[in-house]
């Protein structure tokens, strides 16, 4: 006796969905997690008619998928957006060349004009030469902040209203329980959000259209879909904290695979009272771009690569923002501190 | 290929392994015979006082004993509840100016039934600690987990605060001062330390020691097809901890205790924190690790524990001998993925041998004790604590 499909009951289900165990077939699949990601962006009213949308391209299933289903809505439910593709180069050989190489074959396949910035181009360093000086521990660090400012400054070039990127529900979770253990209120307080602030000059506003997807929907619907992408890991992720909470996550889908929902459902009703002191948004003396403290993060850290004291953007310095911002030479002792530590 | 050995040989640097026989960090005078944390070392009289000393300064920081209270102690057998109750003997018993002054009393309550245990061993552990609790000489109460199939339903009602509760510390002071001034009117020959006495032997007399009401086959059947009509072990465990904690509810109310404490250790709320968040329950978490919960109106659970690590726990019961009882529960030699609490369990454990300051302190420090007062939770979402029966699956 064949299952037959829990939603049609007229086709054999081919597939068990992990977030509610229904035995679908595909066609059903497809309309379910395309009707899913719709009622995201319609109850959170990201987008409105006419935006000019850029999509954070890097060729794995979320970002593939992402401008799969962003295409299939647009025309569909008649959001009047206009869809581009946009790819960061972080220079890391064997991992992001192989992948940009998918991004340009979906910009083909998609018909989506596609614009890559590079850290080399934007910074002068590349993730290679970064890890070289910084080693193996931290660099998670510095590539996301640079990747994010690189989003931003591509998105301005290309006149972009609103970037949004593939972080599925897994990512948020993730996030949600690493911020747990670092007890990190600030960001935990913001890290749910479905799309970030939109108000001020030189910030376009990112949103998560894909938040509510499980990763294993994801994977699944780019298979049965044939969707082409890229599916190595980042060769310098093995040793990044985010893999503790990764780990526990993944056993935790595997008691119950509500688990994860639950996690974002609890960080979204964490609320922090007021009166409490939070970071106020402000903007960075060198660059100008938004920022919590005297010197935005990139430029702190990017100071820190180009004087040799690569740790100068891991833990905290405030106290050294105003030194590198008026230039003045940092004592002996600090310098000592900020070197690379030896192995 | 020798060659290379004989070379290296003179430069090769020994690494210096951290060793116990230094001095005590607190005294500098005495060997260490420790080391808790990230490598304090301390002696064994040195460790005492500062174990000691964090019970205190917990009931003490936060105020929320009155002179006078009565407070109910809830003891599993476990370690950190005995360390509990050996510190809230030790903290009575003293001569000095700034003592404790409530009236205790103890709960122990038998989940033997719902843990699958035979009779002749649920009645061999109350008998242990029978034994322990008629060494403290206070009132105790130990009560049978069927009796929750029993409980009115007015259990499920937060009552109100039955006296004013003043805020400010500097009322908790008069309090303090009143209480010290009223004992010496009335009894001006005796000691503070005999009105205490004076106190519990009257609370003795009035009811009775000990046992409730025996209990039959028939209800530890009931409350095993109970727990055998919930699918999974999560839910089971998570069913468990809400009607331990309606029976101590109810025997808080119905024999005039106002504060409740519970004998949960820094890992064992990092834990507790951690399956919250991974059961959805965010929004609770201020209240359910913080110090006080005053949920439920009339009784206010403290948590004086909670910033005791369980490794201190265990070399204090250890050095000092603090009789403590070990009683199988549901989980107890279930696999590492059998429950969620359990998965978390194993996960924060792990954490903590390696990132020794991650999990224990990070996570419930910063998150509940300094966001005790930073995570603010609607009022209205969380009176209701039925809620926490409607937030079960399976």
């Amino acid at each position: 006796m064949p299952v037959l499909c829990s939603s049609c009951a007229e086709k054999r289900a081919v597939l068990k969905r992990p977030k509610t165990a229904h035995s679908l077939c595909k066609e059903c699949f497809f309309w379910a997690f395309e009707e899913e990601v719709h009622q995201t962006i319609v109850s959170a009213q990201l987008f409105k008619h006419g935006e000019t949308v850029g999509i954070g391209a890097s060729g794995g299933k979320d970002s593939t998928v992402l401008a799969h289903v962003m295409k299939v809505l647009n025309e569909r439910y008649n959001y009047g957006l206009k869809l581009l593709l946009l790819s960061v180069d972080e220079g890391i050989t064997g991992y992001r060349d192989d992948s940009l190489e998918t991004v340009k074959r979906n910009q083909q396949q998609y018909e989506l004009p596609l614009k890559i910035v590079s850290y080399e181009e934007l910074y002068g360093w590349t993730m290679d030469a970064i890890v070289k000086q910084v080693g193996l521990k931290n660099n998670c660090t510095f590539c996301g902040v640079f990747r994010r400012q690189a989003l931003d400054r591509g998105a301005m070039m290309l006149k972009v209203d609103k970037i949004c990127t593939g972080h599925n529900a897994d990512d948020v979770a993730e996030t949600v329980l690493m911020n747990v253990l670092r007890g990190d209120i600030a960001r935990l307080r913001r890290c749910t959000a479905i799309s970030t602030a939109s108000e001020g000059e030189g910030v376009v506003p990112r949103c998560k259209p894909l938040k509510y997807a499980y990763e294993k929907e994801i994977v699944l619907y780019a298979y049965f879909k044939k969707l082409d992408y890229f599916s190595t890991e980042c060769i310098y992720s093995p040793n990044a904290y985010r893999g503790h909470a990764r780990t526990f996550l993944k056993d935790l889908e595997a008691v119950r695979p509500s688990a994860i929902m639950d996690v974002i459902h609890s960080g979204e009703n964490l609320s922090v009272r007021e009166g409490v002191k939070m970071p106020v948004q402000g903007t960075c003396g060198r660059c100008g771009y938004i920022s919590s403290q005297a010197l935005c993060k990139s430029c702190v850290l990017l100071e820190g690569l180009n004087r040799g004291l690569p740790r100068l953007g891991i833990g905290k310095h405030h106290r050294l923002h105003e030194k590198i911002l008026s230039q003045q030479p940092l004592t002996q002792e600090e310098e000592r501190k900020l070197k690379a530590v030896d192995f | 290929m020798c060659q290379v050995d004989e070379e290296y040989n003179g430069q090769l640097e020994h690494r210096v392994t951290p060793r116990v026989s230094k001095k005590c960090v607190k005294c500098k005078e005495n060997t260490a015979v420790l080391i808790i944390r990230a490598g304090d070392a301390f002696c064994r009289g040195c460790f005492k006082e500062y174990f000691i000393h964090k019970f205190r300064a917990m009931l003490g920081k936060n105020r929320v004993i009155f002179p006078g209270e009565k407070v109910l102690l809830a003891v599993s057998g476990g370690p950190a509840s005995s360390s509990m109750l050996s510190q809230v003997q030790e903290g009575l018993s003293r001569d000095a100016p700034k003592k404790l002054r409530f009236v205790p009393g103890i709960i122990y309550i038998d989940e033997g039934g719902a843990s699958g245990q035979s009779m002749e061993e649920r009645e061999r552990a109350v008998a242990q600690l029978e034994s322990v609790f008629r060494a403290t000489n206070y009132h105790y109460h130990i009560v049978h987990l069927e009796q929750v199939l029993s409980l009115p339903s007015s259990v499920l009602e937060a009552g109100s605060s039955a006296t004013e509760k003043p805020q400010t510390g500097s009322s908790y002071k008069a309090a303090v001062d009143q209480f010290i001034q009223t004992k010496k009117n009335q009894h001006p020959d005796f000691s503070v330390e005999n009105a205490q006495s004076h106190l519990s032997s009257l609370s003795m007399q009035k009811v009775e020691n000990g046992v409730t009401s025996p209990i039959t086959p028939e209800h530890t059947q009931a409350l095993q097809r109970l727990f055998a009509s919930v699918r999974t072990l999560t839910a089971k465990e998570d069913l468990l901890y809400t009607l331990r904690q309606h029976l101590i509810l109810h025997t808080a109310r119905t024999q005039g205790y106002t504060k409740v404490m519970m004998g949960d250790s820094c890992s064992r709320l990092a834990i507790k924190l951690l399956s919250n968040i991974s059961l959805g329950r965010g929004a609770s978490l201020a209240t359910d690790t913080g110090f006080s919960d005053p949920r439920y109106g009339d009784v206010v659970i403290v948590r004086p524990m909670r910033d005791y690590s369980s490794k201190e726990i265990a070399y204090y019961n250890r050095m000092f001998d603090i009789p403590s009882v070990f009683i199988p529960g549901l989980d107890t030699k279930a696999q590492d993925k059998a429950s969620i609490q359990h998965l978390t369990e194993s996960f924060v454990t792990k954490l903590q041998t390696d990132f020794p300051s991650t999990a224990c302190f990070t996570a419930v420090a910063v998150l509940s004790h300094r966001g005790d007062c930073r995570i603010r939770i609607s009022r209205r979402r969380n009176e209701c604590y039925t809620e926490a029966c409607t937030l079960k699956r399976d």
